[in-house]
Parts: C-alpha cells; sequence; structure tokens
C-alpha cells in the first residue's frame, strides 16, 4: 500500500494530507488522554503498535506471485478505535518513508489515509456492529482485520487511480489495474492476518481480560463465556 | 475447543505454503518468464506508473544502499515489535504465576 516517494503529483498528495492531518491530530489527543486515564493499560498499547511494526515488515508471497504485506493495524483499532491506530500507522511509516524509502514523506498523509483511517475506521465499524448482534469476538476480529487489510489496499488503488486515470477508460480503468495489482494479492494475506490477530486478542482474553473490560472493548461476562469456551 | 483456533491457524498457513510451493514450481519452470517472481506490489505499482511515462517529482534523500541493508533495516523493525510482544506477554504471564 505504500504510495513512493514523488509519486502522487500535485494537487493530491496535499489533499491526503489535508484529510489526513484532522483525524492524526484527533489521534493524539485521544492517545494522550487514554495514557493519562488508563495507566495499566499501555502494554496493550505496547503491544498493538508492535504488532503494525511486526506485521508491516514482512512481505508475504501471495497467488498472484507476487509479494505484499499485511498492515496489523486491525489489533490496535479494535482495542484503542480507529483515532489511536492512526497515530500507530504513522510510526511505522515514518520508520519506513526515512530509513526503507518505502513509502514517502511527500506521500505521507495519502499512505495514512489508506493504512491508519480507512482500515481502521472499518475494522473499527466491524467490530462494534459484530459485538451489537453478538457475534462471538474471535470471529469478528477475523473479519475486522482481515477487513482493515483489504481496504487499505483498495484505497491505495483508489488514490493512485485518482492521480493517474488512464487515457483510455480514465478513472475505473486507472482503478481496475490498481486493484487487480493491489487488492487481489492482498487476498490471502488479509485471511492470514485475520488468523494471526484473532489468536493474539484470544491470548490477551486469557491473560489480561480485565484490561479488556476496562478500555470496554468485550464486558465482563463475554470475557468469562469466552474463557470457559477454552477451558 | 481449547486449541480450535491454533489448529484453524496452522491448518491455514500450511495451506498457503503449499499454494505457494505449487505457483512457484510454475514459475521456475517456465523459461519465458522475463518478469521478476515475486517482486513486492508496491514495487508492481511503480512500473506501470512509469510505464505511463510519469517521472516522481522528489526522490527519497536516502534510500538503503543495497538489498542486505535493506532487508537489515526490515528485520530491525520486525525485531523491535517482537521485543515489545514478547516482554509485555512475558510480564503478564508471570505477574499471573506469581499472584496465584
Amino acid at each position: 500500500m505504500h504510495i513512493m516517494e514523488g509519486f502522487l503529483p500535485s494537487p493530491w498528495w496535499q489533499i491526503w494530507v489535508v484529510l489526513s492531518a484532522p483525524f492524526v491530530i484527533m489521534g493524539f489527543y485521544a492517545l494522550r488522554r487514554m495514557v493519562r486515564e488508563n495507566r495499566e493499560a499501555l502494554p496493550l498499547l505496547a503491544v498493538a503498535g508492535a504488532f503494525v511494526f511486526v506485521l508491516s515488515s514482512l512481505k508475504l508471497p501471495s497467488v498472484t506471485g507476487s509479494c505484499s504485506h499485511p498492515t496489523g493495524t486491525g489489533l490496535g483499532s479494535v482495542l484503542f478505535g480507529p483515532f489511536i491506530a492512526s497515530v500507530l500507522a504513522l510510526i511505522v511509516l515514518v520508520y519506513q518513508a526515512l530509513f526503507l524509502a518505502h513509502g514517502g514523506i511527500s506521500t505521507l498523509g495519502a499512505n495514512i489515509f489508506s493504512m491508519g483511517i480507512a482500515g481502521p475506521v472499518v475494522a473499527y465499524a466491524i467490530f462494534i456492529a459484530g459485538k451489537k448482534v453478538g457475534i462471538n469476538e474471535i470471529v469478528t476480529i477475523f473479519f475486522a482485520a482481515a477487513c482493515a487489510n483489504i481496504v487499505t489496499y483498495v484505497v491505495t488503488s483508489f488514490q493512485l487511480a485518482l492521480a493517474f486515470p488512464a487515457e483510455v477508460g480514465g478513472f475505473m480503468a486507472s482503478f481496475m489495474t490498481f486493484g487487480a495489482i493491489f487488492a487481489i494479492t492482498q487476498i490471502p494475506l488479509a485471511i492470514i492476518e485475520g488468523l494471526v490477530i484473532a489468536l493474539v486478542f484470544k491470548y490477551i482474553v486469557q491473560l489480561k481480560p480485565e484490561i479488556l473490560i476496562r478500555i470496554g472493548v468485550i464486558t465482563q461476562e463475554r470475557a468469562e463465556r469466552l474463557r470457559e469456551g477454552w477451558a | 475447543m481449547k486449541y480450535g483456533l491454533e489448529i484453524v491457524v496452522v491448518v491455514i498457513i500450511i495451506a498457503f505454503a503449499a499454494i505457494f510451493l505449487i505457483q512457484n514450481a510454475a514459475i521456475q519452470a517456465d523459461p519465458g518468464g522475463d518478469e521478476e517472481a515475486w517482486g513486492g506490489a508496491d514495487g508492481a505499482a511503480v512500473d506501470y506508473i512509469e510505464e505511463q511515462g510519469y517521472e516522481p517529482w522528489v526522490n527519497p534523500f536516502w534510500e538503503p544502499p543495497g538489498g542486505e541493508i535493506e532487508s537489515l533495516l526490515f528485520a530491525l523493525q520486525a525485531a523491535i515489535g517482537a521485543f515489545f510482544i514478547g516482554y509485555v506477554f512475558g510480564l503478564w504471564r508471570g505477574a499471573e504465576t506469581t499472584s496465584s
């Protein structure tokens, strides 16, 4: 999903910076409030951030014969909400832009929008909806994380298609081309990412359900039900 | 099902590994395949855009000099993340063992 340095012409890179900035600023406020009010949730925040680090560094081969990477933003988004997840994504994207020339500073706004905003918002919405309907949290979190991954790459295709509409067929033709490069490669990786994050969520419920209850991710009653299921 | 989820994860990862091996064999067997196998999707997008005649208007001010350095920095990124995950889960596990 990384749009490389210099690969978004004006005005597109500015537009994505303007769209992303308020969200990230909200993220910093949410983060500051969370750190002040829930100090015992800090290790969990570290785990969520660390997952974005690990997963976005792994380039996995996919069925299309090319490699791409998971995003890892689903976990942070489900646990702490999409605003804080956007800050976690920002940290990783800056690391990769500065040290790896993967992504870029001029394209940071666009890359945050796809990986740090669009993906996490969808993951969060799926998790909240699943909780309302009463589906098992492990199943919902699988779909939330997998969809966060896919949506990130669909949004990247969308961003590139807007900036580079095809001469024949315009935006839609270009969107299909970029979609073929990104989104299809991503489907198997999204499934694996969803499973890994569901597994980690299971271990958090087993080890530290009280933190999840405290930050409002699951209720006491649901935590006990889930733990009984694995006993 | 105590380990139901773990079993599902292992089965699916083995299935994807098998698909990878089969497909890799097909790619390697094709002598006419001049494209680099298993290239990055990000790079594929860059190639496509450059084919349209677009030149990036700014270049990264630092690029990892060589593939080995790049993989070092990617491995470092994963190691930093893995350190924190292991530390926190170990901390929780230890706290639970001590208190019970």
